[in-house]
């Protein structure tokens, strides 16, 4: 069999619906490009920083959350258990990241 | 099948399948023996720092072997004995309490004990030319300044078997998701499978930090970096922080596991239900949350500042209400019930006030104020050797005696059981009761010998004698096994007449593939559900079938083996680079078996259906 | 249960990489590792946070970094990331050589990360002599820095593996799932570089 007549041959109905979920996915990668683009601007721009830092770190999970809940499905059916761990691991790296910079030095 | 066919094929033949074996209950074994040997290297370690400190200014061994010798003690107690056994232990009988024939990833599997193996071997080569000296925790700069390889062994030896041990994390959680018999819902698993499932949870999220810690180690060692290095700016409590972040949760991986085994032996000894098994599962997780937070508490005294001690004192104190919640529960459970005591019930009832006089001391640790008074002091050996011995060990040699005749078809002998349990619960009490009284009276952990005449020298004596106590205890449970390996009575599939969850439905020892069909669950304690209705056995839940096995494979001990030589050679090639050679040679058998395995298509293989009817059951 | 791995056009299922037991458990085994990556991430990034102004008399973050190249490294990696979903889209309509299209160039946008990687590590031990070795700043930003683009070489070889050994056989279930697996380690990748640009790069230019 080759492939183009596999192509041809599945579910049409599956088909319309991979490609509507195709382009979500590119409305979020255009997405993750902008935020990425205000992060590099604000910074460029020389914001003070009791503001950019809040800004971008905000924009980097927005962007993260695009990357975990469309482009690796965490928000679709079956990803319960994933997103569980996901969200532990999170909860400590942000823990973790805390007190590195709050009580390492003193 | 199992052992007796084994032994009918000759010696070559059955050291091969053990060496290739990918059945989790034969790497359950494994892991047991493995776990076994590691418990009496350390337990000898221990011995011999007992007699060190048997008397004031002994000579018997001296300073910087003592250093060895307490760092090799805990060290491998912790990495190599215990955490191996209770591996063993979730590896032979969570799938079986869960309805599975394997875990989700059976080659993994393999490859975990292997790396768990060689990284232990790894760490007692260090033996031949000096051991690691910085205790357990091998802190930075201590760790740093240390001539010699010892510390360069305890790098490499624990970066392999702590891989192994991730893998094995792992592939619990997944086994225990998506592996499941039908009708066994998260609610009706046994605590043992939840404690597993939490405990791998816990090795998921807590080892990566590990990994962090003995990478930087191995880069400002081998490689000249300055993490730690103050000069350029580094930061010694940077190692700190990232030993305990997984230290502490360590600690609740040795002790949620016996939590489960306590949780199927009181049942199934008293005949009645696990009392609050809702509460139960909660507050195994409540605990896992919590055990996450507490890590500073290890480190009260290094100076973080009187706020962050005070968060991190509440969240440790914190702790004690889950685990109170289970002590009561267990204490509810054998409220009223048709007790049968044995020695798997022993070891099980002396855990309780054992661990509870531990958790108490750990509330008096957790005050960071008087913190500053016990801190390394012989009051915090006191405390964590009743949770760590009162707690762990004594869970695991109850888990032993209670599914040993599951696991080899045969039951220990009783007599020598409750023997071994008495003189090594005396022997227990006797040594580390007395060391939070020594510890109190100001004597140091980690020294090499105390003074005369400072109120110090009884109390040493009688903690030596309850060392010698217990090794007695130690040896008489092996001449136990020995003895019931050549001639012990055989055991049925309910082997205590009382079994509640699903692995007492089947042969003991069960067939490799462990259940010939999926049995249906109909609710919590399964077994208990179908005799209270008068079924002899589980209805099971599907027509017998051809069944889908995984192959062996002896690409795990292959990759294992390039790993250890690449190990090697990493400890060595900073006195001479030619050692860069074993580096590479051993990468390159690594990458090469690992490419093999993924190039090459293993669809495993199926039990054809007439054999099954064949054999019966 | 059928033996046999190949992929019925007629009967799709619907997610090929999820359709056999192998299939499923690898999917979430890769899952459950990623949150125990989470945590190796969150450990080099800590460090590194602690580190970061302990530069020893060397050059700061701000003498150091340069926006340009982490901008154009940026757009590499979330763009093969994008790539990357257009590879499992096609492997979900049965459509292998275009999956496979998809995925080389996903390849080679990692190829070209990793080149500007190198070009800027080289850069900056040729130009600042800041290195692994010459402060506390040093270790910590190339091991961060480092682990990442380890990651990303280790999913470069994992890929051409996967295509070099598949590239006659086609899709059957049996490889459906490993491509899949690759493509989600691969997006956490991104997700790891988006925090290192954010919180390494741009956070080290404001201080
Ligand atoms: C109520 C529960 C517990 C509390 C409040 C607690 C509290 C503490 C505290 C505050 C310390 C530090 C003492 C110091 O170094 O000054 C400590 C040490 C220790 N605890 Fe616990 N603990 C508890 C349970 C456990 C359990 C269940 C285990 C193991 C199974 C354990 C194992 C250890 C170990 C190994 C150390 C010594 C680490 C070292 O410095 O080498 N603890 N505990
Ligand atoms: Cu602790």
């Amino acid at each position: 069999m080759t492939d183009e007549m596999s192509t041809r041959k599945i579910n049409s109905f599956q088909k319309q619906k991979n490609k509507q979920e195709m382009q979500r996915m590119v409305v979020s990668f255009a997405l993750m490009i902008i935020f990425t683009l205000i992060a590099f601007a604000l910074v460029m721009l020389e914001v003070p920083s009791t503001y950019v830092i809040p800004i971008i770190l905000l924009l980097a999970f927005v962007q993260v959350g695009f990357q975990f809940f469309y482009f690796m499905h965490l928000k679709d059916k079956g990803h319960e258990v994933p997103s569980q761990i996901i969200y532990g691991g999170v909860f400590i790296t942000v823990m973790v990241a805390l007190t590195f910079t709050v009580i390492t030095w003193w | 099948m199992g052992m007796t066919s084994a032994q009918k094929r000759g010696f070559g033949a059955t050291l091969w399948d053990w060496l290739t074996t990918v059945d989790h209950k034969k790497i359950g074994i494994l892991y047991m023996a493995g776990g076994g040997f590691f418990f009496l290297m350390g337990g000898l370690e221990a011995v011999i720092i007992r007699i060190q400190l048997m008397s004031p200014e002994n000579n018997f061994i001296s300073a910087g072997l003592y250093n060895e010798m307490i760092t090799m003690h805990g060290t491998t107690m912790i990495f190599l004995a215990a955490m191996p056994i209770l591996l063993g232990l979730m590896n032979f009988i969570m799938p079986l309490q869960i309805g599975a024939r394997d875990v989700a990833f059976p080659f993994l599997n393999s490859l975990g004990f292997w790396l768990f193996l060689f990284g232990g071997v790894l760490l007692n080569l260090s033996w031949f030319t000096g051991a690691p000296d910085a205790g357990w925790t091998n802190y930075a700069p201590l760790s740093i300044q240390s001539p010699g390889h010892g510390i360069d062994f305890y790098i490499m030896g624990l970066q392999l078997s702590g891989a192994g041990t991730l893998m094995g994390g792992i592939n619990f959680i997944v086994t225990i998701v998506l592996m499941r018999a039908p009708g066994m819902t998260y609610m009706r698993m046994p605590l043992f499978t939840w404690t597993t499932f939490v405990a791998s949870i816990l090795i998921l999220f807590a080892f990566p930090a590990l990994t962090v810690g003995l990478f930087l180690m191995m880069f400002d060692r081998m490689f000249g970096s300055a993490f730690f290095d103050a000069a350029l700016g580094g930061n010694a409590v940077i190692w700190q922080h990232l030993f305990w972040i997984f230290g502490h949760p360590e600690v609740y991986i040795l002790i949620l596991p016996v939590f489960g085994v306590f949780s199927e032996v009181f049942p199934t000894f008293a005949k009645k239900r696990l009392f609050g098994y809702t509460a139960m599962v909660f507050a195994t997780f409540l605990i896992a949350f919590l055990g996450f937070m507490v890590w500073a508490h290890h480190m009260f005294t290094v100076g973080l500042g009187p706020v962050a001690n005070s968060i991190f004192a509440v969240a440790t104190m914190a702790i004690a209400v889950p685990t109170g919640i289970k002590i009561f529960n267990w204490l509810f459970t054998l409220w009223g019930g048709s007790i049968k005591i044995n020695s798997a019930m022993l070891w099980a009832l002396a855990f309780i006030p054992s661990f509870t006089i531990g958790g108490m001391t750990g509330v008096m640790l957790a005050s960071a104020v008087a913190d500053y008074q016990y801190h390394d002091t012989y009051f915090v050996i006191g405390h964590f050797h009743y949770v760590i011995v009162g707690g762990t060990v004594f869970g695991i040699l109850s888990g032993l005696h209670y599914w040993w005749p599951k696991m080899f078809g045969k039951y220990l002998h009783e007599g020598l059981g409750q023997l071994s349990f008495w003189t090594f619960f005396v022997g227990f009490h006797l040594t580390f009761f007395i060391q939070h009284f020594l510890g109190l009276m100001g004597m140091p952990r980690r020294y090499w010998v105390f003074l005369e005449n400072q109120g110090l020298d009884t109390g040493n004596l009688i903690s030596s004698i309850g060392a010698f106590f217990m090794s007695f205890g130690v040896i008489v449970f092996l001449i136990n096994i020995i003895l019931t390996t050549i001639k012990g009575k055989k055991a049925p599939r309910d082997a205590w007449g009382s079994g509640r969850t699903l692995e007492w439905s089947i042969s003991s020892p069960p067939v490799h593939y462990n259940y010939k069909q999926l049995p249906l669950v109909r609710g919590l304690d399964p077994l208990w559900i179908e005799k209270m209705e008068g079924n002899k056995n589980m209805t099971p839940a599907e027509p017998v079938d051809e069944i889908h096995m995984p192959n062996g494979s002896i690409l795990p001990l292959i990759i294992t083996i390039g790993m250890t030589i690449a190990s090697y050679g990493f400890i060595y090639q900073t006195g001479n680079k030619l050692w860069l050679i074993a580096v590479y040679s051993g990468m390159a058998i690594a990458l090469i078996s690992m490419l093999t395995r993924s190039l090459k298509d293993d669809h495993g293989h199926h039990i054809p259906k007439e054999e099954l009817e064949r054999i019966g059951d | 249960m059928s033996h046999d791995h190949s992929i019925d056009p007629k009967n799709m299922p619907k997610d090929p990489s999820k359709a056999t037991t192998e299939g499923k458990h690898k999917f979430m085994g890769l899952w459950i590792f990623l949150g125990g990556e989470t945590v190796l991430f969150a450990c080099l990034f800590g460090t590194y946070l602690a580190l970061r102004n302990s530069n020893a008399g060397g050059p700061t973050t701000q003498e150091l970094y340069g926006l340009g190249l982490v901008f154009l490294m940026t757009v590499l990696l979330l763009t093969s990331s994008l790539t990357s979903v257009y590879a499992i889209y096609h492997m979900k309509n049965n459509d292998f050589k275009k999956m496979q299209l998809w995925m080389g160039i996903t390849a080679l946008l990692g190829i070209g990360f990793l080149a500007c990687e190198i070009y800027e590590f080289a850069h900056y031990i040729h130009g600042y002599g800041f290195t692994f070795r010459s402060s506390a700043f040093g270790s910590a930003f190339y091991a961060l820095v480092g682990f990442h683009g380890g990651h990303v070489a280790f999913g470069l070889s994992w890929i051409i593996t996967l295509m070099v050994r598949n590239a006659k056989r086609g899709l059957d279930l049996y490889n459906a799932p490993k491509f899949n697996t690759f493509a989600l380690y691969w997006h956490f990748i991104d997700v790891v570089w988006v925090f290192i640009f954010t919180v390494v790069y741009l956070m080290g230019m404001v201080s």
